[in-house]
């Protein structure tokens, strides 16, 4: 176990920046999240923890070292790779004890260590079949047995899940939460999925074109988005924004583009009179009330009810406890809680509300 | 139930309307097209040497006697010890010449399609072109490997490179290597690159060197493709003979004859086609093994069984 630096780390191809300055500090034993939509250099940093790429400039830090011209043999990582690059003609056994056969530890040895691994992972009796030979739940959990194997100072998950179907994933997805609260490893764990950074984190880190936008636990991401973009990425369905600007008399409502007034318990560094952005959760909008929605879309999924409206040429997507029986093109009347919104910098995106 | 065509009856209905049948019908093309190209030539060239045939007279039959003929004379023996000779070195250096150059060529490196395209070159070439101009850089008199040598005084006088029989032998074989790596290497460097990066990546981090990424993961994942390529790479070079024939005829004292050399030599203008024949269908055995080796080579492998994706 050990704790993970980045020092305004910074990655080039050849002309063109990727990482413009992350700073991130890992506790030992967390699992943090590294997030973001694809292209945004989560994958990139990862690969720079594990010596796959060079550090342009910064430096990381594993436990008290400095690793920026350390070999990847030589951080004592271990890594999952999105494909699982699991070595084809080698069996199952032979694929987790492949470090410890290139140490030259006698075969003994390497038995005693894949099989309690193998164990954990319910792999005991696979361990005699090639990779070709299992399904992609179980490669999976090779890859993570050739890891755990290892018993390194960090492990490394590059989008291990993203080859599975849905139900697997989900499966797989505490496998691997259960598994880092047994080993107690520190985790680093890159996905753009953002349901699985927030079920899976301690510490989510949210990246977006080569910047760190938000670092924090999940729900704090999820109650005080930072900016934006954090707003938008974290939550499904989405946060609902509305442009529009504070009433010049009476600063705790906001006035949206059409003149629709909803009202703002948590307003912040707002002031009336500059542009804003008002974004509202989709739960955080409620049956009975006095603002009035024009329904286009009704999804029920069974527990809960998803209905698209219409807000004044806005579209809202709330989410309601209820089942509702409405169709397309009903007015319905629905409250918002003004304790749950959240007021950004039309600008710069930044958040204000407190 | 419809009621079946009265065509039906005919050869040409059952021809028309059956599974088998149309299949047969396509079939046709291919099949007349590799027995008269193909099975006839085969077939007649074992025929022949079954027989005391000559350019200009028709043979007849006469069993074995060429074979025991040929028993009993050392310069069939001797072709097929240099056709031995020649195959195995050649195969040998063109396989760790060409798994090296592909080794490189799957780096990153500038001008990387660049020299892709250069290597390629020897194999583009028309045979006898190479052949004549290695027969130029061979000359015992104006060989440019000599001239350099000579102004650098590393030697005093030319090298007689196919005048010596064991100079004849190493300048046909380096000619041979020169022509037939391209086709090892562009296709070991297509092997190459269908190992995933991450395999290496991985192994990386598992703590390999180099040497044990290559030997442990590159090496064993790349040997069905080697098996393929060397098979064909052996079949090619067993069977030479345009680069000898150019080069040294066979000479100096047989010393490079190669048993397709020397078949042609016996049956063409030795004018026996029957013993010719007979020398070209010794090769066959050879031939047939090389082939099943690479059949049991390109056997799939354990690891290579059970369900894809």
């Amino acid at each position: 176990m050990a704790t993970v630096m980045f020092r305004d780390v910074r990655k080039a191809f050849g002309q063109v920046e990727v990482l413009h300055g992350v700073s991130v500090d890992i506790e030992e034993g967390q699992f943090v999240v590294l997030v973001g939509p694809s292209g945004c250099g989560k994958s990139t940093l990862l690969r720079m923890l594990a010596g796959l790429e060079h550090i342009t400039a910064g430096e990381i830090v594993i436990g008290d070292r400095v690793v920026n011209t350390l070999p990847p043999k030589d951080r004592d990582i271990a890594m999952v790779f999105q494909n699982y690059a699991l070595y084809p003609h080698i069996t199952v056994a032979e694929n987790m004890g492949f470090s410890l056969m290139l140490k030259g530890a006698a075969k003994t040895d390497i038995e005693a260590k894949v099989r309690p691994a193998a164990e954990i992972l319910g792999l005991t009796h696979l361990l005699d079949r090639y990779p070709r030979q299992l399904s992609g739940g179980q490669r999976q959990r090779v890859a993570m047995g050739r890891a755990i194997v290892r018993n390194p100072q960090v492990f490394l998950f590059d989008e291990p899940l993203s080859n599975l179907d849905a139900k697997l994933r989900v499966s797989m997805r505490s496998e691997i939460k259960n598994l880092h609260q047994r080993l107690k490893t520190t985790t680093v764990y890159v996905t753009h999925d953002q349901i699985e950074a927030m079920t899976m984190a301690d510490k989510i880190v949210v990246m977006h074109d080569g910047i760190v936008e938000q670092v924090g636990e999940p729900l704090e991401l999820y109650d005080r988005p930072a900016n934006l973009f954090v707003a938008g990425f974290i939550g499904s369905p989405a946060m609902n924004m509305t442009p529009g600007r504070l009433n010049d008399d009476d600063p705790g409502v906001f006035v949206t583009g059409q003149g629709q007034r909803i009202s703002v318990a948590n307003v912040g560094a707002a002031k009336p009179g500059r542009d804003l952005i008002c974004g509202i959760r989709p739960e955080a909008i409620h049956l009975r009330g006095d603002v009035a929605l024009r329904v286009k879309v009704v999804e029920p999924t069974g527990s809960e009810t998803h209905v698209v409206a219409d807000l004044d040429g806005n579209e809202m997507t709330c989410v309601f406890r209820e089942r509702i029986k409405a169709g397309p093109g009903d007015e319905l009347k629905v409250s918002i809680d003004p304790e749950a919104i959240h007021l950004f910098d039309a600008e710069g995106g930044q958040r204000l509300s407190a | 139930m419809q009621a079946r065509p009265a065509r039906s009856s005919s050869i040409l209905g059952w021809l028309l309307e059956s599974r088998n049948g149309l299949g047969l019908l396509f079939m046709l093309p291919a099949a007349v097209f590799l027995l008269c190209f193909l099975t006839y030539p085969l077939g007649l060239g074992v025929w022949l040497g079954f027989t005391d045939a000559r350019i200009g007279r028709e043979g007849i039959f006469i069993g074995l006697e060429n074979y025991i003929w040929l028993f009993d004379d050392p310069v069939f023996w001797l072709s097929v010890f240099n056709t031995m000779l020649y195959t195995v070195v050649a195969s040998v250096l063109k396989f760790a010449l060409g798994l090296w150059l592909a080794l490189i060529l799957n780096q990153h490196l500038p001008f990387k399609t660049f020299f892709r395209a250069i290597i390629l070159l020897p194999w583009v070439v028309p045979t006898v072109l190479s052949a004549l101009a290695f027969w130029w850089i061979y000359d015992s008199q104006f060989s440019i490997i000599s001239y350099v040598l000579m102004n650098l005084g590393v030697i005093n006088e030319p090298i007689n490179f196919l005048g010596d029989p064991t100079n004849a032998r190493a300048s046909v074989i380096a000619a041979n290597v020169w022509r037939g790596i391209p086709f090892v290497a562009i296709s070991l460097l297509a092997g190459l690159q269908t190992i995933p990066q991450s395999l290496n990546e991985a192994a990386a981090l598992d703590g390999a060197t180099s040497w044990q990424r290559f030997t442990k993961i590159t090496l064993p994942l790349l040997t069905p493709i080697i098996a393929v390529v060397m098979t064909f790479s052996v079949l090619f070079t067993f069977t030479d003979f345009q680069l000898i024939y150019v080069l040294t005829r066979g000479g100096p004292v047989n010393a490079t004859h190669l048993m397709a050399t020397l078949s042609f030599q016996r049956a063409i203008p030795g004018g026996q086609l029957g013993e010719g024949a007979a020398i070209a269908v010794a090769m066959i055995p050879f031939l047939l093994a090389a082939i099943l080796f690479s059949f049991f080579g390109l056997q799939r492998r354990k690891w290579q069984q059970g369900g894809g994706d």
